[in-house]
């Protein structure tokens, strides 16, 4: 397949309607969907902690585009090993991240998912599949690829998976290290979330073409380009390139185009430097929420009522208001942390 | 009972020690199936251990190295080889800002990574395939550097490496490769109790070096010792974290001191040595300025006349120390 130009995937005026669910039974789509919910409402609280000035590291919201990373990790186990970046609130929380943990990791505290070493960059659940978030761009790719190396030494099935965005496509490092998982046939799904803009430039601004798969079909990797918005197209997509990844046949490309609601940095929706987003534009991607697109394709798939809905929002909320309020009242990391974090001692014998 | 090896020789026994003895190390980087890029360092190891074992790469040296953390966060102690360290920049991001801070930032594990750069310099090679530059690397928090000096530590400071659950980065001289030394087995080592050795004794003044440095510092104590003067020689071998006390030890006895580097001068590993050692002393203990000899603060030129004056000496360290002796206090 030949993806030039992203064409109707790019048009906020299309794909709006309930999603088609065929194939997805009831248990997974409400899975899915309080993922979602989880993900969409916990953001907005990180929103909330930086008006309120008490979240003081840079956070990077991703609310509009939690289809890629629910529709992903449908997909995923424990023992797979997957990557962030800067904007990973999503990714780590769809792994099964603690919501605690990554509350009181934006809030410095030690119980946070990194002992508060991190804050929201540096997300860390290696005990649920999520290997860790950095936001120098482009920088765990080659990480999930070794992760993935490992995996194929290990035989055991599981992949390793990248997250990244249109952006760090511009980076060598991606080209590097898709040559290589190619030639060394390693288990890697490559998750471009092309979300048209890096922190500032719209894609038009900064590639000859918009679609970012031509870079997998250059390395003879197997790629699907799928409307990030709608989780369902992702978790068929993802679903059928992790599966050839675990059978041996090597590495995978999704490209899942969306948009953020928010600016590159902070709560704001148009904070933007440079380059402003268009208002009406935004509008218009809040139309093709992958949120409500997934309530109205369940009412039809699974009959899901208003009254279930409401329950799961409910809960959403709720389970997020409990983890901001514990993580407020966490311990801070001792002083000796500082340099106690520095080196592992001794050997291995 | 003992062997005697050259250092190249002892970098492969290292090698052969970890591959034959942990099923959690592999060897990646470039030219490995090749003994034209790595010498005779890595030989034959590709047919010993297994192409699965000892990678040969792309040109890709970030990709390369990324990839090597990966596999550490994942249960494995790879060893990354940039045969020339001047191509190992290219790596830099992964190195300074992946492998060294992964366990701060993250506040867990650290990635068992060993990263191996050569430094390859002489013979008319010029300002790109040429360069020392373990003074940038050991700047960085969290980022173990080992430089052996001798064949013994050629091979042991390998294999304290690569079973350090910390990223190391080994640097080896070909310079030295033709250093021999007497050897036991090879065994187990850690990282974390290695210190500076007193490689020769003397009362009048201390060289401190690293790496082929300290082979010219004992160079020049030879020279020194036919003029009357004892000068002792200090091996830092590892140089982050950085362990002044051998040195401070050293100088309160001879109450002189010169760095020796192959380095540049400007914020390095020499002038890193004269700070150490100024703020464990009281200025009395100094009976002269202490002084550092290094490579000038310029690229590495290629013609032969350029490059005479460019790399230090054993009579420069000499002359130098003997200046150093023989300055009024």
């Amino acid at each position: 397949m030949t993806d030039s130009r992203l064409g109707p995937l790019a048009d906020p005026a299309q794909f709006n309607g309930p999603l088609d669910l065929t194939g997805f039974d009831a248990v997974a789509l409400r899975k899915m969907l309080k993922t979602i919910l989880t993900i969409r409402y916990a953001e907005e609280a990180v929103a909330d902690l930086i008006e309120s000035k008490e979240a003081v590291c840079p956070c990077h919201l991703g609310i509009g585009q939690e289809g890629v990373a629910a529709g992903v990790s449908s997909v995923l186990h424990n023992s797979d090993r997957a990557y962030g970046n800067h904007r990973s609130h999503s990714h780590y929380l769809a792994m099964g991240g603690g919501l605690f943990e990554m509350f009181a990791e934006i809030l410095g505290r030690l119980p946070g998912a990194s002992k508060g070493m991190g804050g929201s960059m540096h997300l860390y659940a290696p005990e649920v599949g999520f290997g860790g978030s950095v936001p120098i761009v482009g920088a765990t790719i080659p990480i999930a690829v070794g992760a993935a190396l490992a995996a194929k030494m290990d035989g055991k099935g599981a992949v390793g998976v990248a997250y990244f965005g249109d952006g760090a496509c511009e980076e060598g490092v991606l080209h590097e290290s898709l040559n290589m998982a190619a030639i060394y046939k390693l288990p890697v799904l490559f998750v471009c979330e092309n979300n048209l803009y890096s922190s500032h430039l719209d894609i038009d601004l900064r590639q000859p073409t918009d679609s970012v798969a031509r870079f997998a079909q250059a390395h003879r990797i197997p790629h699907r380009t799928v409307d990030g918005n709608d989780v369902a197209a992702v978790a068929r997509a993802a679903g059928e390139l992790v599966a050839a990844a675990r059978s041996g046949e090597g590495p995978g490309f999704l490209e899942a185009v969306t948009f953020r609601w928010r600016g590159h940095v902070g709560p704001k929706e148009d904070i933007d430097v440079g380059v402003l987003r268009k208002p009406e534009i935004l509008a218009a991607w809040k139309k093709r929420d992958p949120l409500a697109r997934l309530r109205a394709g369940m009412v039809t798939a699974v009959q899901l009522t208003d009254v279930e809905y409401q329950q799961y929002d409910a809960e959403a909320r709720a389970t997020v208001a409990d983890a901001v309020a514990r993580a407020r009242l966490a311990e801070y990391p001792p002083e000796s942390a500082l340099l106690d974090l520095v080196y592992t001692a001794g050997a291995k014998a | 009972m003992s062997t005697n090896i050259s250092y190249s020789r002892g970098i492969l026994d290292g090698f052969r020690y970890l591959l034959g003895n942990h099923k959690d190390v592999f060897a990646i980087g470039q030219g490995l199936w090749s003994p034209w890029y790595v010498g005779a360092s890595m030989k034959d190891l590709d047919k010993d251990f297994g192409k699965a074992r000892v990678i040969d790469t792309p040109v890709s040296e970030l990709g390369t190295t990324g990839i090597a953390i990966g596999a550490s966060l994942n249960g494995y102690r790879p060893i990354v080889i940039h045969p020339r360290m001047d191509f190992m920049i290219l790596a830099t991001d992964q190195i300074v800002n992946q492998a060294a801070k992964w366990r701060h930032m993250l506040g867990g594990k650290s990635p068992a990574v060993t990263i191996r750069g050569i430094v390859n310099r002489g013979g008319e090679q010029g300002a790109q395939h040429s360069q020392a530059l373990h003074s940038w690397y050991a700047h960085i928090p969290g980022l173990r550097v080992v430089m052996p000096a001798t064949a013994d530590d050629a091979r042991d400071l390998l294999i304290a490496a690569t079973l350090c659950d910390d990223p190391v980065l080994y640097i080896d001289d070909r310079w030295c490769y033709e250093q021999t030394a007497d050897v036991a087995p090879a065994g187990p080592i850690d990282i974390t109790v290695q210190r500076p050795k007193v490689r020769r004794e003397g009362r009048d003044i201390t060289l401190v070096a690293a790496s082929y440095s300290t082979i010219l510092a004992l160079e020049a104590a030879e020279l020194l010792a036919k003029k009357g003067i004892s000068a002792e020689v200090i091996d830092l071998r590892v140089l982050n974290p950085l362990d002044h006390s051998v040195a401070a030890a050293s100088v309160k006895k001879t109450g002189r001191l010169l760095a020796v580097d192959g380095g540049w001068a400007t914020c390095g590993l020499a002038g890193e040595i004269i700070a150490g050692v100024a703020e464990a002393l009281p200025p009395s203990a100094f009976r002269a300025r202490p002084r550092r000899v290094t490579l000038p603060d310029a690229p590495a030129p290629t013609s032969k006349v350029l490059e005479k004056i460019y790399y230090p000496t054993a009579e420069l360290v000499a002359a130098t120390a003997q200046q150093i002796v023989t300055e009024e206090p």
